[in-house]
């Protein structure tokens, strides 16, 4: 096996917190190589307008995604269900590539609730210990939002993120979030405009008593240069932003804000269809010594590294560190051992919205962060003594922006087929709107990560398994929020509502498009016991290597995840720069 | 039987003809002197300032070819002749100037002559580099010669067919339109402004591109006598643009600060660089000091508008984003422009701050001659990666799209639009841009 020359820093994956880590390392004036499996791809001639708007290769074809062919994951409900593998995109979308999710990505920008970071001391507090159901493993993050403030507002910074603040340093603003928690600066952007969706849902949920406020996007409102000098275009409603690369420069991702800055520094380098198998240690699996991919051509070739970071897509992540042997693998029955422990995902309630032919939606435009939310019940905004639940999501009216091959949504009773179906979408087309709810998944003792004992991938590894379904605790709170949707979609006007509200009794229908949003299997924390990483993403066990994405989740939280995902690599990448770098070893003391 | 005459017009034509060669073998056979001030002898080069000098003459650029060796040459430069590839300028003995005096370096660089009495083609601008000082050529020199590797790479030879690659007859051009009588500066000018003229008539040889050519390739004028100078030019299949003070394709409506900007990022608030001025920003204009950009952009600024005739003129006017927004724009080309243009560009041609270029007064739009704009239409461009201006921000080709009469319209539309006063694209010039740039026509 061929070796190559060291690097300081090696990066598994060139997604989001790859290229965040990277700059910052790069600019700490460290070597710095990224290892991405897929291959570049930039705006222009990736996206290029009009050739990327195809919603048969982008969105029926999953022009972006993860090539399950060669690598994927098994499911199961149950650990004694056998699993079988993924092998249609359904409920979730890996991407692939230089730029990962962050290329398909709709743009929704959110950070977190404090009160998650720390949501079993939190209940705990407000309703008593027994009040956490047998099976919920719930656990502190071992961090705080005050921490990660700086971190979540460089990120927007970075990102050129539209929105409008509703607390800037404790003092509450108009026109913002309410329930938002302090922030250090107003967002570098104002609002996208509302489209019809939104401006209905913002008068309905106000009327009701709720609290609407313009969603955080990373689709520029204007146009923006970040701190970094990347140049970001205004967005102009195409309506092409989940499924696609973004032809206009207006959504952020790391070709749009980082990567320009970051090819022209000469201490990286940026090595693309390198397939990454292992984490290589020394033979006290103490220390990691660099790691071992797959090139091009199908060589095996050790990459040696001070420090190895783990910022491939969260599957990935997981399956990397199983794979190498790091921390101990979670045993369902005996609740021992960190990895593959508190694996969840997040609950999507969608509910279409029918229109007298005088209401307007104009679906075929929007972006994919526009909207209005309310968070009225989202995470203990709201008292759950007497619902029976713990956790709660974010209600919003997006508009995203819709065309014929990604699904017309019709009202219940229409045609499925011929003259009477296309009389239906001729009469609703343009006056269709959607609202929904995304909802907190909690951990469970039996949702988890393992390798699969039968599958392979291409490079012969072992799959990734999930073992994951819907818990009792979830669907009732997904039932209560199918129950507010109804009420807010009467109160938009609309005259018949159609959609799909989870329920008890409902299993995780891996066909039906979810989210991405999976998260936890290598969690953060300040018990190593029950944890992967420390509080700066550091590996308990191997004080080199630092592991980020939504994977060191503690347990699911209700917003989109990637605004928590790049303030925790930054977080990370200032730990490593102000401390790890002048004295290398464990950040924490275990 | 009488002896034929004589005759003595003959016979003083044909002395003629000898005495003309012999002119002419003398003129191509010589190599000709070139003084540099003895001064020189006592001065050491100053190395780092030779760096910087390479970066003012964008000499790496040309002498290297995409993925090569710096400065070891390659790199194809298309001629009215045929393809001339640039020679190896690492100071390697044998194929690069290793063995090169002070003074043969001198020579190649204002006369365009090598030690052994070749000619260069003014491919070389050593039209323009006839205006650099002895000691910038020094430390040019000096820099060349011990910072750089030596490669051993030989020079490759022209694509030029026989006979037009005996390169006697250069000797001809030279003494026709060469002109190596160096820079003058103006006494009535400040010391800013002649730094600008300076830089601007020699070691950025903005003129190559810039100034219109004759009928035999030679500049009308290499040192600003007359208001031809940098009134915009031709190179491939590329229109550069007048620099000087018209107000619709010239820099009229350009503030200094506007200059200095896209000199050093690539952009102004005007216009973005593309094609061949896109490299000379990426490789040059960006690394120039503040000060030496302030001196180009001052000296540019100062420079009178060329002859009117037949250029374009700017008046902005919301007239079109009016029409377009009340739905009564018809046009072929209008409609073109809102389906694949309007998106970045925006109704009103003004594109947005610091990322899509305005349309509205773009001087490379307005210009008399389409190509660049055609060119853009065609196959896209790309922004230069600067430290001020990072993204490299691009825009898609849409040659594989629309048809010579579609980029015709869109064309003409742009060029008739927010203002713009432009003369139509006809079909036939996209046509032949098209088959430069080998872009494919759509399948339809």
């Amino acid at each position: 096996m061929a070796t190559n020359k060291p690097v300081d820093v090696v990066i598994v994956g060139f997604g989001w917190t790859g290229a965040i880590m990277a700059i910052e390392l790069a600019q700490a004036g460290l070597n710095v190589l990224a290892l991405e499996r897929g291959e570049d791809a930039s705006t222009v001639p990736n996206w290029a307008y009009p050739k990327v708007v195809d919603e048969i290769s982008q969105s029926a074809r999953n022009g972006l995604l993860q090539n399950l062919a060669k690598s994927t994951v098994t499911i199961r409900h149950h650990k004694d269900d056998r699993a079988l593998p993924y092998r249609q995109i359904g409920s979730f979308k890996p991407g692939t590539g230089v730029g990962g999710a962050g290329i398909h990505w709709s743009g929704v920008h959110s950070r977190v609730m404090p009160q998650e970071l720390r949501l079993r001391s939190h209940i705990t507090e407000r309703y008593g210990r027994n009040f956490i159901p047998e099976g919920m493993t719930l656990q502190d993050w071992g961090v705080t939002y005050e921490e990660l403030e700086p971190h979540f507002d460089r990120f927007e910074q970075v990102c050129g993120t539209s929105g409008k603040a509703g607390n800037i340093q404790g003092s509450k603003l108009d026109g913002g979030n309410p329930f938002e928690a302090p922030r250090s600066h107003e967002f570098p952007l104002p609002p996208l405009t509302d489209p019809p969706t939104s401006a209905l849902f913002a008068k309905a949920t106000r009327e009701l008593g709720y609290h609407p406020y313009p969603l955080p996007a990373a689709n520029a409102s204007r146009p923006y240069t970040n701190p970094y000098g990347c140049q970001l275009g205004p967005c102009n409603f195409c309506g092409f932003c989940s499924d696609y690369g973004c032809i206009n420069y207006s959504k952020a991702s790391p070709q749009t804000t980082i990567l320009p800055v970051l090819y022209r520094m000469p201490n990286f380098a940026l090595r693309t269809q390198t397939h990454v198998l292992k984490v290589n240690t020394d033979s006290a699996g103490k220390v990691a010594t660099g790691v071992t991919y797959v090139d091009a051509q199908g060589h095996e070739v050790e990459q040696p590294a001070a420090i190895v970071v783990l910022a491939a897509f969260h599957l990935h992540n997981v399956r990397l560190m199983l794979s190498s042997g790091i921390s101990q693998p979670y045993d369902p029955d005996t609740g021992k051992g960190t990895l593959g422990r508190n694996f969840c995902y997040q609950l999507l309630n969608s509910v279409n919205l029918f229109f007298n032919q005088n209401v307007y939606i104009n679906q075929f435009m929007g972006a994919g962060g526009v909207g209005q939310a309310i968070e009225d019940f989202y995470a203990d905004n709201f008292d759950h003594a007497k619902l029976g639940f713990i956790g709660g999501g974010v209600i919003w009216g997006r508009q995203t922006g819709n065309g014929p091959v990604r699904g017309i949504p019709l009202p219940s009773g229409s045609p499925a087929w011929g003259s009477g179906w296309k009389a239906a979408v001729k009469q609703n087309f343009l006056h269709t709107g959607r609202i929904e709810s995304q909802m907190s998944n909690m951990a469970y003792r039996g949702c988890y990560l393992d390798l699969d004992p039968t599958y392979r991938d291409a490079y012969g590894t072992p799959l990734l398994r999930m073992t994951l379904n819907w818990q009792d605790n979830d669907l009732r709170m997904s039932e209560f929020f199918g129950e507010k949707l109804s009420q807010i979609g009467k109160a938009m006007g609309a005259t018949s509502q159609s959609g799909r509200v989870l329920k008890r009794g409902d299993n995780w229908d891996t066909r039906a498009y979810q989210s991405t949003h999976i998260n936890g299997g290598t969690a953060m924390g300040a018990d190593p016991k029950t944890s992967v990483v420390n509080k700066y993403l550091q590996s308990w066990d191997v004080s080199n290597l630092f592991v980020l994405g939504a994977n060191v989740f503690a347990h699911g939280i209700g917003y989109n995840p990637t605004g928590l995902v790049g303030a925790l690599a930054y977080w990370s990448a200032a730990n490593i720069r102000a401390t790890y770098l002048k004295n290398p070893g464990p950040l924490v003391r275990a | 039987m009488s002896r034929p005459a004589r005759n003595p017009w003959l016979i003083a034509a044909l002395a003629l003809i000898v005495a003309a060669t012999a002119v002419v073998i003398a003129v191509v056979h010589h190599i000709p002197d070139v003084a540099i001030s003895s001064a020189l002898a006592q001065r050491t080069p100053d190395v780092a300032r030779g760096e910087y000098i390479a970066v003012l003459g964008d000499c790496a650029f040309c002498h290297t070819r995409a993925g090569g060796p710096s400065y070891a040459g390659g790199l194809a430069l298309s001629s009215p002749l045929g393809t001339i590839y640039s020679s190896n300028i690492t100071p390697e003995r044998d194929t690069g100037i290793g063995a090169y005096t002070l003074t043969d370096f001198v020579r190649v660089m204002r006369l365009g002559v090598r030690p052994d009495g070749t000619r260069l083609y003014p491919a070389m601008p050593y039209t323009a580099y006839a205006r650099v000082s002895d000691e910038d050529l020094q430390d040019l020199f000096g820099y060349l010669q011990s910072t750089i590797a030596p490669v051993p790479l030989a020079s490759r030879a022209s694509d030029i067919a026989w006979p037009l690659s005996i390169r006697w007859p250069l000797a001809l051009w030279d003494a026709a339109f060469h002109d190596d009588s160096g820079f003058v500066s103006d006494g009535s000018q400040d010391p800013q402004w002649n730094r600008g003229a300076y830089l601007v008539q020699g070691l950025a040889h903005c003129g190559t591109c810039h100034t219109p050519r004759g009928l035999f390739f030679e500049e009308k004028d290499l040192s600003g006598r007359s208001n031809l100078y940098l009134s915009g030019g031709r190179l491939d299949a590329t229109s550069p643009i007048n620099l000087r003070g018209n107000s619709g394709d010239g820099l009229g409506r350009w503030s200094v600060a506007d200059i200095a900007t896209l000199l050093k990022s690539g952009r102004s608030e005007h216009s973005a660089v593309t094609g061949p001025m896109a490299d000379a920003v990426r490789h040059s204009t960006q690394y120039m000091t503040d000060q030496d950009v302030a001196a180009i952009a001052i000296y540019l600024k100062s420079l009178s508008p060329a002859p009117e005739r037949g250029r374009a003129s700017f008046v902005a006017s919301d007239s079109t984003a009016g029409s377009i927004m009340a739905g009564s724009e018809r046009t072929p080309g209008g409609r073109i422009y809102l389906d694949s243009c309007a998106a970045c560009h925006r109704l009103s041609g003004s594109g947005e701050t610091s990322t899509f270029p305005t349309l509205a007064g773009n001087s490379s739009v307005l210009s008399s001659d389409p190509s660049s704009l055609i060119g853009v239409i065609l196959e896209g461009a790309r922004a230069p990666s600067t430290a001020a201006a990072p993204s490299g921000l691009a825009m898609p080709g849409f040659g594989w799209r629309y048809n010579d009469a579609d980029i015709a319209a869109v064309a003409t539309f742009t060029r008739s639009s927010w203002g713009n006063n432009a003369s139509p694209v006809p079909a036939a010039k996209v046509a032949k841009i098209r088959d430069q740039l080998r872009i494919s026509r759509p399948e339809y």
